[in-house]
């Protein structure tokens, strides 16, 4: 099967084509198409996913390349696929959300005007998202990246008769552009430095030396930007609450389960690169993401906008858990986030083709008209809110833990636990906040409340496939074995140690590779710890990082040292659970507190912290403020540049024309006064001192005879002196 | 080989000569005959473009010499010979011109009204400039060519234009023509130059690259070639004529303006400048990446706040053709394969956005972006042909534009690390106008009661659109064949730059001219 998994983008590119052309044409408007294409990539992905997990290696890889384009002989870029652990889930994790949203959307979408192109859209964002999970170099994973920007723009925007939509669909365009702008100059500096760009070579570059320091540094935050930008990381987070413009099934597939996660996949992808002081950066942007997102989603009441936010928060967590040093955690976090999330926002789809609204103010009581839609999304926010034995709390668990070993570690950095901890309580009840109006207490509007009915089957049957695999036996003890976390690259140990190269099978023929590079001591998992699965992870962590801290003189010692680490990781773990199980509870309780016993008025509340309560509601005024400074800014000095341009530039253009013509004409009246009025001007003295001079001769004696005394006069008075 | 020796032997002289058979035969064609007149002008570039795909077919990549050469004397006492030849720098462009040609005719049958016959015939004496520009490896021929496209395009600007037409026209002229006349002094110069050296007297392109041409009267040389070039590509600040040209040309003038004209200027700084005068290149290089640096953001920030989508499209011509400069003046294989290739994109896209803008023109006589809003559901054809042309030209990976850019700044990276930064911006930048522009245009609601009666487009106008959008996705998707056919020119040219950089470094040996002790009595 594995074999064939270049073909996987390829299915959904076909439909997109065909449907786009002519799926207006087709039965049932060619939506039968779509679907198909992606349950077939979906049994392809089981099957690969069976035979990766019938290897059961860490390091299994697989990995072709085609030469895709050169120039000269020397840069090449190649086209090809790399399957390893990592890619194997996600690949999972894509094809159902997808396969079950385009499910859910024969539903939903019924009757739209542009049911066809909407299908079609779904197709080409799977081809793009496929694509971008098969990728093997930063080259394709960029064209990937930017391609399911452009299908999320087009679903955004999908109703675009609307302005909020239009605008919307461009927002996240542009926002996406400002992070993409940084992972391009990533790219272009690890190019510079390295000159390949397959993440293999760049690794295996990067453990040469040949990039290093603060320019390392600088590219893995570069790349990360696009993270930043996708995954709607602060600063740049304002495009995915506005992102609900666009249908419920694309919110949920595209802005909650996969496409917002390939920020996240992106900074697994390319771990090795990051440099402690990268990894630090990522870790706070993570923070501040998560803490700013729930507590703006406290205070929505827009159903959309509270789990949006709540998905900034989530992404905020695996961002952070990988900056922290747990990769496996944040992987595994987007794996269960992707499912919890997208029976969230299937279910509130579900609400609002029932009600149509999407203000939770006007529900209440759904429960009864419900049930289905009820429980599973109550299954899904006790999987969000962290409850045991739901996925949620077994991936957020890892993060916690991973975050507060590295506080153990670097006591200053404790904000990363205590943070994510205090979030955690306030997912717990925001959730709470939002199940409890939905489906809780009385009917608020009865006009709504009596027409609200079941959804159809093709809706429910997603919604109950998603709420099955928000249960943590699915993916407790075997994800935390296969998904490690690799050495980083400019690891000295992995430099020291002999790193076999392993050079891709070119041409059509694939090759299966197990070798991996740097299989350095402490790479060793850790001893087992009971309960939990992901354990060894840990282990392999705290002891990688260990090595990595104190380079390759202390190289024993932190083989020694790394019992004690694994210690440590264990205690860190149980605190991290018992805490977040309380404070989850906590979160828990205060919901049913405030909004099902009615024990305290939250209006009273927030009338109360009047100031922060409008700051919240407002989402901290971001929006505001980049509209007062960004986007004003840039149109006054583009409006500057244009009278600029039209007045001085082209001023200066036109003023030197008018100098010409001016010039011509001084040079046409230089020529008309000077050098022919010097011609002229001969013939005009001949004639008027002639004419002048003809008086003296006036023919009468007496004038002759007064001249002549007179001239005698002066002749003797100068003679006389 | 198709065994006709006219073809055989003289492929690019038939390319050059074709469009003038047509316009000289449509003289003999009644001046009423509008379908007649425009029928034969296309049937005549169609076969120009069909004909050029022999010169592909012919055309080895394996080798940076001049191919399809043909070289006579012309005016043997002055060394002037009619010498044409195409090699991986300029084979794109020749078919970029031949390929455009066609298209421009096409949509011109409905734009074009009064004065048909004198229209196409202009546009094919302009055809047979531009290819002459192309394909002149002699910098007399060249000069020749050179100066014969501006004739035509300023009828064209002037007779067929919009309201401010004659301002146009003339300033499209005055600003090409100065550039010109010191190109001109420039080549004179050269010329004797070459021939105090060596003692014969050529404008032979390919024995004037050997010279070795002492340091500071490269300097001066390079001045007079850079103004000229930079005058034509627009370079920041020598930009406004475009903007005026652009909008008040008709939509045939556009394209071909925007596609083939804004190239020679690039092509010539690649071809005559960059590798006659390789010291001065390098040295003004700090100032040229700025200027293009400039270029990008300014034309792309301007381009943001106009209010006719000509205008617009004209601004963000002037952010692209900054790429490719940069590209250029990386100096290195991936920039200037990057550089040439996005001259071939930049032909593409933009010529389809000035036919896209052309489409509403016709049917709404505006070209306001205010007038519109809402097409999308009306015209949808025409959308999906305007998304496909407006994301080529804000560079999504997947069409052309990307693969352009994107190896623009590959290679200008190396060399100019912080230009290429702050260039990257106007990524960001692209995607701001043109989105906001498609929005304003497409999406919303229809605002204006006459825009609900449009007529989606016809199938003449899918005719021509479709040969771009397909060329969008071939380039964007599978560029080698493009790449595959520069690489060895361009890698000739690199290691060509460098060595006659060293040469010139060096002290010139021989030629103690009077040019040369004028220049260089300081040293």
């Amino acid at each position: 099967m594995i074999r064939y998994a270049y073909l996987i983008p390829f299915l959904p590119l076909s439909s997109f084509f065909v449907n786009i052309a002519v799926g207006k044409r087709l039965p049932r408007k060619g939506d039968w198409l779509s679907l198909a294409t992606i349950a077939a990539c979906l049994l392809m992905s089981i099957g690969i996913f069976y035979e990766v997990f019938r290897a059961y290696d860490p390091n299994f890889r697989y990995h072709v390349v085609v030469p895709w384009l050169s120039v000269g002989n020397r840069f090449v870029i190649d086209a090809g696929i790399l399957i390893d652990n990592v890619t194997a889930v996600m690949l999972l994790v894509v094809t159902i959300v997808s396969t079950l949203v385009h499910l859910f959307s024969i539903g939903y979408m019924h009757g739209d005007p542009r049911y066809n192109r909407f299908f079609a859209y779904l197709s080409i964002f799977s081809f793009s998202m496929l694509g971008l999970v098969l990728s093997e170099s930063l080259f394709f994973i960029y064209i990937f990246w930017e391609l399911v920007g452009l299908s999320s723009y087009l679903l955004i925007g999908f109703w675009f008769e609307k302005k909020s939509a239009a605008d919307a669909g461009k927002k996240a365009f542009i926002v996406n552009r400002v992070g993409d702008f940084g992972f391009l100059i990533g790219i272009l500096i690890i190019f510079s430095t390295c000159g390949v760009l397959g993440y293999d070579q760049v690794f295996q570059a990067i453990g040469q030396g040949k990039l290093s320091g603060t320019l390392l540094t600088l590219a893995g935050i570069g790349v990360f930007c696009g993270a930043i930008g996708k995954s709607a990381q602060f600063p740049l987070h304002v495009w995915l609450p506005d992102a609900m413009e666009g249908p419920t099934p694309v919110s949920a597939l595209i802005h909650a389960a996969t496409m917002v996660a390939a920020g996240v996949y992106l900074v697994g992808r390319v771990y090795p690169i990051f440099t402690p002081d990268a990894l630090l950066f990522i870790a706070y942007v993570g923070l501040i993401t998560l803490f700013i997102a729930a507590t703006i989603a406290v205070t929505q009441n827009d159903i959309k906008r509270v789990l949006a936010y709540s998905t900034v928060s989530q992404l905020g967590y695996m961002v952070m858990g990988l900056g922290v040093g747990g990769y496996t955690a944040g992987l595994a976090h987007l794996a269960t986030h992707a499912a919890f999330k997208a029976c969230l926002f299937l279910g509130s789809g579900s609400v609002i083709h029932a009600v149509h609204s999407q203000d939770i103010r006007e529900m209440g009581a759904l429960r009864r008209k419900m049930p289905i839609t009820f429980v599973t999304f109550l299954i899904a926010t006790l999987a969000i809110s962290g409850v045991p034995f739901f996925s949620g709390f077994y991936s957020k668990d890892m993060i916690l833990a991973a975050a507060l070993e590295f506080g153990m570690k670097h006591p200053q950095h404790m904000i990363f636990f205590l943070g994510g901890l205090f979030t955690a309580g306030l997912t717990a009840f925001y959730m709470f906040r939002l199940v409890i109006l939905t489906f809780f207490g009385k009917p608020v509007d009865h006009h709504k409340f009596d027409h609200a009915h079941e959804s159809p089957p093709s809706m429910w049957v997603p919604l109950v496939v998603l709420a099955a695999l928000c249960f943590s036996f699915w993916y407790s003890g075997w994800f935390g074995t296969l998904i490690r976390k690799p050495a980083s690259a400019a690891n000295p140990a992995a430099v020291s140690s002999p790193a076999p190269a392993v050079p891709a099978e070119r041409g059509l023929a694939p090759m299966e590779h197990a070798a991996v590079p740097a299989p350095s001591p402490s790479r060793e998992p850790a001893p087992a710890e009971p309960g939990h699965g992901q354990a060894p992870s840990h282990g392999t962590s705290v002891a990688g990082e260990a090595s990595h801290a104190a380079g390759p003189s202390a190289h024993g010692e932190s083989l020694a040292e790394a019992g004690h680490e694994a210690h440590l990781a264990h205690q860190a773990h149980a605190y991290a659970m018992y805490s977040s199980v309380t404070v989850g509870a906590l979160g828990i309780l205060l919901a049913f507190v405030v909004y099902f016993f009615g024990w305290i008025d939250p209006a009273r509340v927030a009338n109360a912290v009047k100031p922060l309560y409008e700051f919240l509601l407002n989402k901290w005024y971001f929006d505001e403020l980049y509209e007062a400074t960004v986007i004003e800014g840039s149109k006054a000095f583009s409006r500057f540049l244009a009278w600029f341009d039209l007045n001085v530039v082209d001023g200066l253009v036109n003023l030197a024309a008018r100098l010409g013509v001016f010039l011509s004409f001084l040079v046409g009246k230089f020529d008309n006064y000077v050098v022919d009025g010097a011609v002229n001007g001969v013939a005009t003295v001949t004639i008027s001192s002639g004419s002048v001079l003809r008086r003296l001769q006036t023919g009468k004696l007496y004038h002759y005879v007064f001249v002549l005394a007179g001239g005698a006069l002066i002749i003797f008075i100068i003679r006389a002196f | 080989m198709t065994g006709v020796p006219l073809l055989d032997q003289h492929l690019l002289s038939v390319l050059i000569g074709l469009p003038l058979v047509g316009a000289a035969a449509l003289l003999f064609l009644p001046r009423e005959g509008h379908r007649t007149i425009r029928n034969v002008t296309f049937l005549f570039t169609l076969a120009e473009f069909l004909l050029s795909l022999l010169v592909v077919a012919r055309f080895e990549s394996g080798t940076a010499a001049m191919q399809l050469v043909e070289s006579v004397p012309w005016i043997p006492r002055y060394g002037i010979g009619y010498i044409v030849g195409v090699d991986g720098i300029s084979l794109w462009l020749l078919m970029l011109t031949t390929f455009i040609m066609p298209i421009t005719i096409l949509s011109a049958y409905s734009s074009v009204q009064k004065h048909v016959k004198e229209f196409m015939v202009f546009m094919l004496i302009l055809a047979t400039a531009m290819v002459g520009v192309f394909v002149a490896t002699d910098l007399f021929l060249f000069y020749v060519f050179w100066e014969m496209v501006l004739i035509p395009m300023y009828f064209l600007i002037g007779v067929w234009g919009g309201e401010r037409r004659i301002y146009a026209a003339i300033k499209f002229f005055l600003y090409t023509f100065v550039g010109s006349v010191l190109m001109l002094v420039a080549i004179l110069a050269l010329y004797f130059h070459h021939y105090a050296v060596t003692g014969t007297y050529t404008t032979d392109l390919v024995k004037l690259y050997s010279l070795t041409i002492p340091v500071k009267m490269q300097f001066w040389l390079f001045a007079a070639f850079f103004l000229a070039f930079a005058f034509k590509v627009p370079m920041f600040p020598f930009h406004t004529w475009l903007p005026d040209a652009h909008t008040e040309a008709p939509t045939a003038g556009s394209v071909i303006l925007a596609a083939v004209l804004l190239k020679m200027g690039t092509y010539g700084f690649l071809r005559f400048a960059m590798a006659l005068f390789p010291v001065a290149a390098s040295d003004f290089t700090p100032l040229i990446v700025t200027l293009a640096v400039i270029g990008i953001l300014y034309g792309a920030l301007v381009a943001m706040v106009q209010k006719d989508v000509k205008r617009l499209v004209a601004y963000s011509s002037v952010a692209h053709l900054g790429f490719v400069m940069l590209g250029l003046f990386a100096l290195n294989l991936q920039g200037i394969e990057g550089g040439i290739l996005q001259m071939i994109n930049h032909g593409v896209s933009t010529g389809a956005l000035f036919l896209v803008v052309g489409i509403i023109y016709e049917r709404r006589h505006t070209r306001l972006i205010s007038e519109f809003g809402g097409l999308s559901r009306v015209l949808p054809v025409f959308a999906f042909c305007f998304m496909v042309i407006t994301l080529s030209s804000i560079g999504l990976p997947g069409t052309n534009g990307f693969v352009g850019e994107f190896l623009i700044m590959l290679g200008a990276f190396r060399t100019h690390m912080w230009h290429t930064a702050v260039a990257a911006t106007g990524v960001i930048f692209a995607a701001v106008y043109m989105l906001w522009m498609f929005q304003r245009v497409m999406y919303g609601k229809v605002t204006q009661e006459e825009n609900l009666r449009l007529e989606d487009m016809n199938g003449r106008e899918v005719a021509y659109m479709l040969p771009l959008l397909l060329l969008v996705f071939w380039i964007g998707v599978y560029p080698q064949p493009f790449l595959r056919r520069m690489d060895a020119s361009v890698a000739a040219f690199v290691t060509r730059f460098e060595a006659q950089k060293q040469a010139a470094l060096r002290g010139s040996p021989a030629g103690e001219t009077m040019l040369v002790r004028y220049f260089d009595s300081g040293k």
